[in-house]
């Protein structure tokens, strides 16, 4: 057990941090610093394409498909870094870190080259279309419908909560292509551009006043058949392959993000005295200890995930980072106070601390809530019984 | 950077998870409970055959010459069944101070029978706010140590005093050692008057009231660590033979959640603990936030779990027959000794620049 660098890694760091410093204080020094996903769109854009030709783009990728060949110390390396110089949160995260690991592991080799350096080199966005208006906890429940007729794949239905779609060029769609099935039997994992008639895209406002994510409506949408991952209904076992990339290293880039707004509120409590309250103080130190703990688990995660074994701590890391986070905004509120609770102008647009406890309220609800990781916590961790369904009796 | 244990590691792991299972039985830690609080034949086959005791003491003074990450894998093993052993007082406290504050001549006198088990030690320190407090001077102890852990089976004491760290032994004359009944009757204090004993300073008083606390958190967080592990396998093996409804009680989700809550702790608690062990052997600038985060949160995981174990199993988990109190007593004391979860944090507070100008 060690925790530490070697030398070699830590010239890897230097090499890192340079490139970074030179870019973010140089031609891309307008979104260092950016933390909203929405912001600047076109800027980033440029950001993800100018991190993909100096190939910093997915280190951990093979060097084949855009990547870097890093190791798994390397990645955490970079990924500190990256937070660090003061990068923006990735455009295309959901690319970088849902779809091409995914393809990664269930493509044909054709998928992986047609795909993967695309996302490399920041030149194709990617969203992911998952849940429904009946198929929210529930997943298995999608009623989105494919068929094919002729080379194609045709798609009817609607997602809902697609984070950046009004970026994206290609979306990923669990969709049901055996008429009649139900639940997790009969699905498809299928890979459709988003830019055509059949797709529309329309943006949802969320409590914080932006919209980051949308609907999206397929109205005989189409795909080649080429684009589907896995088998024909063998979605589910795609999809929720893809659930384990969630806890991957990137988890190290978002704890930067994290430490950058808890230094924020740090600031704002020693600013106005709350620094001084004890209860405020033990608060405090609380978020300290779980980011650091959950920097901690991550490095657990990852040392196992190298050696090929599945810690079933990365179960509990969900849960872990959207409680922390969920609280973190309350803890931001309650050392604010007033000042929190409005802003100059008529734009309902606050500053980065009020809005973190806005926004973090969806923390705990996408991509599993709290309460659903419980449930895979205590069913394939501690291996207890499920829940009996109420509809399949 | 690889965190995960070593193939000995995990050896030195399997090797004590085994014997404790083995040896430190509910039925022989209940019979400890009822005499002096110690088990002694498990003392004896701990610091004899096992030969694990004198993990973190160099080889040439008798140990094995490693570190705090396997004195942790040691300290979880013993904490996952309540261990009725002076471990924690004699290998975790004591023995660090010796090491780290001695002169040659007294580490080698001394930490060799340690290790051994020959001789067992105890820290004596002074909380906040109480009185009287010890003092030192001319060689001779004054005052009072309230709540020393495992005070009445020891043969030696460091005493941490307002003026300098001394040892004396339990014989000297004038030293009146007055046996309390503790609330965990696995882990038995001692109240100690000196009376003016004669004692031998430490050489460097403040390194080894560093070490013997340093090393003191980190095996009570270890300790915590595998006694809240115990309490959810257990709960969760009551969860699912328990039948109520028609139905185990682990599949409602008012229970699963719960344990769910449990190990999303405990992971936590992991790798606070094995971060603050690395820290400590690695000469990080984080070992000195990570010891007391590791404190604090693996305490506060402990009483949680504990409190929940009590809960889930319902009328027969308050029964002084039930295991359950062993360990919901054990975490209530891993929580007040040395400084309760409250302070850590605090200390975390100050450590995190909350002090420092705006």
């Amino acid at each position: 057990m060690k925790l530490g660098f070697s030398p070699e890694e830590e010239a890897f760091r230097a090499e890192a941090a340079a490139w970074l410093a030179a870019e973010l204080n140089g031609p891309f020094a307008d979104v260092r610093g950016l933390t909203s996903l929405v912001a600047s769109p076109d800027r980033r854009r440029d950001w993800e394409r100018r991190l993909g030709e100096a190939g910093w783009s997915c280190v951990g990728w093979p060097k084949a498909y855009g990547g870097r060949d890093a190791t798994l110390a390397e990645q955490v390396i970079f990924a500190e870094e990256y937070a660090r110089a003061g990068a923006p949160p990735r455009l295309n995260h959901i690319g970088i870190e849902l779809a091409g690991p995914t393809i990664l592991a269930f493509g044909t080799e054709e998928q992986k080259a047609r795909f993967l350096p695309a996302i490399a080199r920041g030149k194709e966005i990617w969203c992911q279309g998952y849940s429904e208006p009946g198929a929210g906890s529930d997943l298995a429940n999608v009623r989105t419908r494919a068929w094919r007729e002729s080379d194609d794949w045709v798609i009817e239905g609607q997602k809902v909560w697609t984070s950046l779609a009004q970026f994206s060029d290609w979306i990923f769609v669990i969709a049901r292509t055996e008429e009649g099935s139900k639940g997790p039997k009969g699905l498809s994992f299928l890979l459709v551009p988003v830019d055509q008639s059949g797709v529309t895209v329309r943006p949802i406002h969320q409590i914080t006043g932006e919209a980051e994510f949308n609907e999206t409506f397929f109205d005989g949408a189409r795909t080649n058949t080429a684009n589907i991952l896995g088998a024909p209904g063998d979605g589910w076992t795609v999809a929720m392959g893809l659930l384990g990339f969630e806890r991957g290293v990137s988890t190290l880039a978002q704890q930067m993000g994290f430490r950058n707004e808890l230094d924020a509120v740090i600031a704002a409590a020693r600013a106005n005295g709350e620094a001084k309250n004890p209860l405020i103080r033990q608060r405090i130190a609380k978020a300290e200890i779980g980011l650091k703990l959950m920097r901690y688990g991550a490095l657990r995660m990852l040392t196992d995930a190298e050696g090929g074994r599945l810690n079933p701590s990365a179960l509990t890391y969900k849960i872990q980072w959207a409680t922390w986070r969920r609280d973190l905004g309350e803890l931001a509120m309650d050392v604010l106070g007033q000042a929190g609770e409005t802003v100059a102008g008529h734009d309902y647009a606050f500053p980065a601390l009020p809005n973190l406890f806005l926004y973090s309220r969806a923390d705990t609800i996408y991509g599993g809530t709290n309460e659903i990781q419980r449930n895979i916590i205590a069913e394939r961790a501690l291996g207890l019984p499920r829940e009996p369904r109420g509809d399949l009796k | 950077m690889h965190f995960a244990f070593t193939d000995e590691q995990v050896m030195i792991a399997e090797t004590a998870k085994a014997f404790f299972a083995e040896n430190a039985t509910s039925e022989r830690t209940r019979a400890a409970m009822a005499e002096t609080g110690v088990d002694g034949a498990l003392w004896q086959a701990f610091t004899g055959d096992l030969g694990l005791a004198g993990v973190a003491i160099p080889e040439a003074l008798g140990g094995a010459g490693l570190g705090m990450v396997e004195l942790a894998v040691l300290a979880e093993a013993a904490g996952r069944h309540t261990a009725a052993l002076p471990l924690l007082a004699s290998l975790t406290l004591a023995a660090p101070a010796i090491l780290a504050g001695g002169t040659d001549e007294q580490k080698a006198r001394l930490l060799p029978r340690l290790a051994s088990g020959e001789l067992v030690a105890s820290f004596a320190t002074v909380n906040r706010g109480e009185t009287p407090r010890a003092t030192f001077s001319d060689g001779r102890l004054t005052g009072a140590a309230l709540h020393v852990p495992h005070g009445a089976g020891a043969d030696i004491f460091v005493v941490e005093t307002d003026n300098g760290v001394a040892i004396i032994e339990c014989g000297a004359p004038g030293l009146r050692i007055t046996p309390l009944t503790s609330m965990d009757q696995t882990r038995p204090y001692a109240r100690l008057d000196f009376g003016g004993a004669l004692a031998e300073p430490l050489a460097n008083p403040r390194a080894a009231v560093h070490a013997a606390l340093t090393t003191g958190w980190l095996a009570i967080a270890a300790d915590a660590l595998g006694g809240a592990q115990a309490c959810l396998d257990r709960t969760v093996a009551y969860a699912q033979e328990r039948v109520q409804f028609g139905r185990s009680i682990g599949s409602f989700q008012a229970v699963k959640h719960r344990l769910a809550d449990m190990m999303i702790a405990i992971e936590q608690a992991r790798s606070a603990v094995y971060w603050a062990a690395c820290a400590i052997d690695e000469g990080s600038d984080e070992a000195k936030f990570a010891v007391h985060a590791a404190k604090a949160f693996a305490c506060d995981t402990y009483s949680d779990c504990a409190g929940e174990m009590i809960q889930l199993h319902g009328g027969i988990g308050f029964t002084w027959e039930h295991d359950a109190h062993l360990f919901f007593k054990r975490a209530r004391s891993n929580a007040s000794l040395l400084g309760t979860p409250d302070w850590h944090r605090e200390r975390v507070a100050a450590l995190a620049g909350l002090d420092e100008a705006a």
